[in-house]
């Protein structure tokens, strides 16, 4: 076992609770250290994105030490789009090295969706490979090139990410049980709005059994506004928003739909939790952090074990 | 086949800017397939120059020539005279036939007026689609006739990325997703099991990765 606190939260029994910080947009540390104080005593821990659609942000590695440093439990995301696998692996040993014990292995957003759209990207290896090149360090302390690694080796809790609703639909389970099978022990999923269909696909997951061989976090991003869901409805990659969650928020005072939108992920989560396979939710509260605990506290989550 | 698409004219008409006599050159072949440097656009495109050049007030001598190819010495060396009688060259062959002119009269700028883009097929009269980029090893075979390479923008050897929606790639919605393709034809052939074998780490050196790639045949060197 890992030093991870996710890990121990996790493997407790106990409804884990995750959410997510986004660096800022230049070299200010204090910024992380804002956001990430917010949800202190709120969640078991912070995710860091990494460049997060394309866009240059403080890199996932700094600001997961950072949080370290403050006695959170960072998670280093990490995407296949910026790095081969030479430099891969040289962070995830110095993630390591500077404990830091979580890793959620990505694709990455294509750069297009950014604003460095010239770039060229690299995609040497694929989530999956990653997830594999993780665990190989770990378990085997062998570099993905055959080399035997003959110092301390990374002593990581392997995550991924799963988009229940992206397509083929039906592959999606099989997808996530290819993870599991490379060595992802937690899975952290897309926005879920439409219930029904993660309640599908759970189902599937369920049936091929890959729900007792990883720990599965549903993903709750709140809106903000109206024009927050219809973005993510029309213009997000992946993202399913039904018309009805956006009917919600229109049948509210122009004042009170923000408050509308935490309700809704609230009841999101209530309902989630229901969901057999489920171990836990990870808030994704897009440049709103100060709104997860109201949301982990409406969810009655508190205290975090 | 290369496709290439042609480059804007205002890029063309400063390349040549300097030139008051040069030869058009096209090729009979891929080019000439994707309608970008054949006979046709090569004398389309000398006319145009022409006339702008006429225009401008500095006329310009423009020779037209249609190699068979541009990538073989057995066409390329017989350009000699009609090289040497120009001030500059200008190509409308793809980058290799450009380049492969070029090293044969080092004398004498050769000069894209084209834009190379890929290797790939004629899916309709007028559209043409990227399906190989040389990688050097290629699967087909396990990902039944699509190359997740190519025909995905992120090359994932291992299933669609979470982008994939209604069948086309979150890069371009006039893109089909490489593994939605692979996903129908695995259910069309009753084999979609074989989406859960887990595709190994690729090995690059034989793509353009490890360095520029030559194929030597002893048993035909003369």
């Amino acid at each position: 076992m890992s030093a991870s606190n996710l890990e121990r939260v996790l493997r407790s029994g106990a409804f884990a609770v995750t959410s997510e910080c986004g660096p800022p947009r230049g070299a200010d540390g204090e910024v992380i250290k804002k956001k990430a104080g917010l949800l202190k005593g709120y969640v078991d821990a912070i995710n860091i994105t990494d460049n997060q659609t394309s866009v240059v942000r403080m890199s996932s590695a700094a600001s997961c030490f950072i949080l370290k440093g403050l006695g959170f439990d960072p998670v280093l995301q990490m995407v296949c789009r910026d790095r081969n696998r030479i430099a891969l692996q040289s962070d995830i040993l110095g993630a390591a090295a500077v404990g830091i014990s979580n890793i959620l292995c990505l694709s990455g957003d294509h750069q297009c969706f950014g604003d460095h759209a010239g770039a060229k990207n690299v995609f040497d290896i694929d989530s999956i490979q990653l997830v594999a090149a993780v665990k190989q360090l770990r378990d085997e302390g062998k570099f993905l090139g055959g080399e035997e690694l003959k110092a301390a080796r990374p002593d990581m809790f392997i995550g991924c990410a799963e988009n229940p609703f992206g397509d083929p639909f039906e592959i999606r389970a099989m997808r996530l049980a290819k993870k599991a099978a490379a060595g992802a022990q937690f899975v952290q999923t897309q926005c879920i709005f439409n219930v029904p269909k993660f309640e599908k696909w759970m189902e599937m997951v369920r049936d091929i059994g890959v729900h007792e061989k990883m720990y599965i976090l549903a993903g709750i991003t709140p809106f903000k506004s109206i024009g927050m869901a219809r973005y993510m409805q029309k213009s997000v990659p992946g993202m399913d928003v039904p018309e009805d969650q956006i009917e919600r928020l229109k049948g509210v005072p122009k004042e009170k739909v923000a408050e509308e939108g935490i309700k809704i992920a609230i009841e999101t989560i209530q309902r989630l939790r229901q969901v057999k396979g489920v171990a836990g939710v990870h808030i994704m509260a897009i440049e709103w952090e100060e709104k997860v605990p109201e949301i982990v506290e409406g969810a009655k989550l508190l205290p975090r074990p | 086949m290369i496709v290439a698409n042609r480059k804007p004219f205002e890029e063309i008409v400063e390349l040549i800017r300097p030139y008051k006599k040069i030869v058009l050159l096209g090729c009979n072949e891929c080019v000439t397939v994707c309608a970008t440097g054949g006979a046709k656009e090569v004398e389309v495109l000398a006319s145009e120059l022409r006339m702008y050049r006429e225009k401008e007030g500095q006329p310009i001598e423009i020779k037209e020539h249609v190699p068979e190819r541009n990538c073989d010495p057995e066409y390329v060396e017989p350009l000699g005279a009609i090289i040497a009688d120009a001030e500059a060259a200008l190509s409308m062959a793809c980058g290799c036939g450009i380049q492969f002119v070029g090293e044969h009269y080092i004398d004498k700028p050769v000069l894209p007026a084209v834009n190379t883009t890929f290797d790939g097929v004629t899916l309709e009269h007028g559209v043409w689609s990227e399906r190989c980029l040389g990688c050097g090893n290629c699967i087909l075979d396990k990902t039944l006739g699509i190359c997740p390479v190519t025909r995905c923008a992120k090359s994932l050897f291992n299933g669609p990325c979470g982008g994939s929606h209604d069948g086309k790639c979150e890069v371009n919605a006039e893109t089909p997703c490489a593994w939605q393709l692979i996903v129908d034809r695995y259910k069309e052939r009753n084999m979609l099991d074989k989406y859960l074998e887990i595709q190994p780490l690729k090995n690059w050196s034989t793509a353009h990765h490890g360095g520029p790639r030559t194929r030597v045949r002893e048993d035909l060197k003369l």
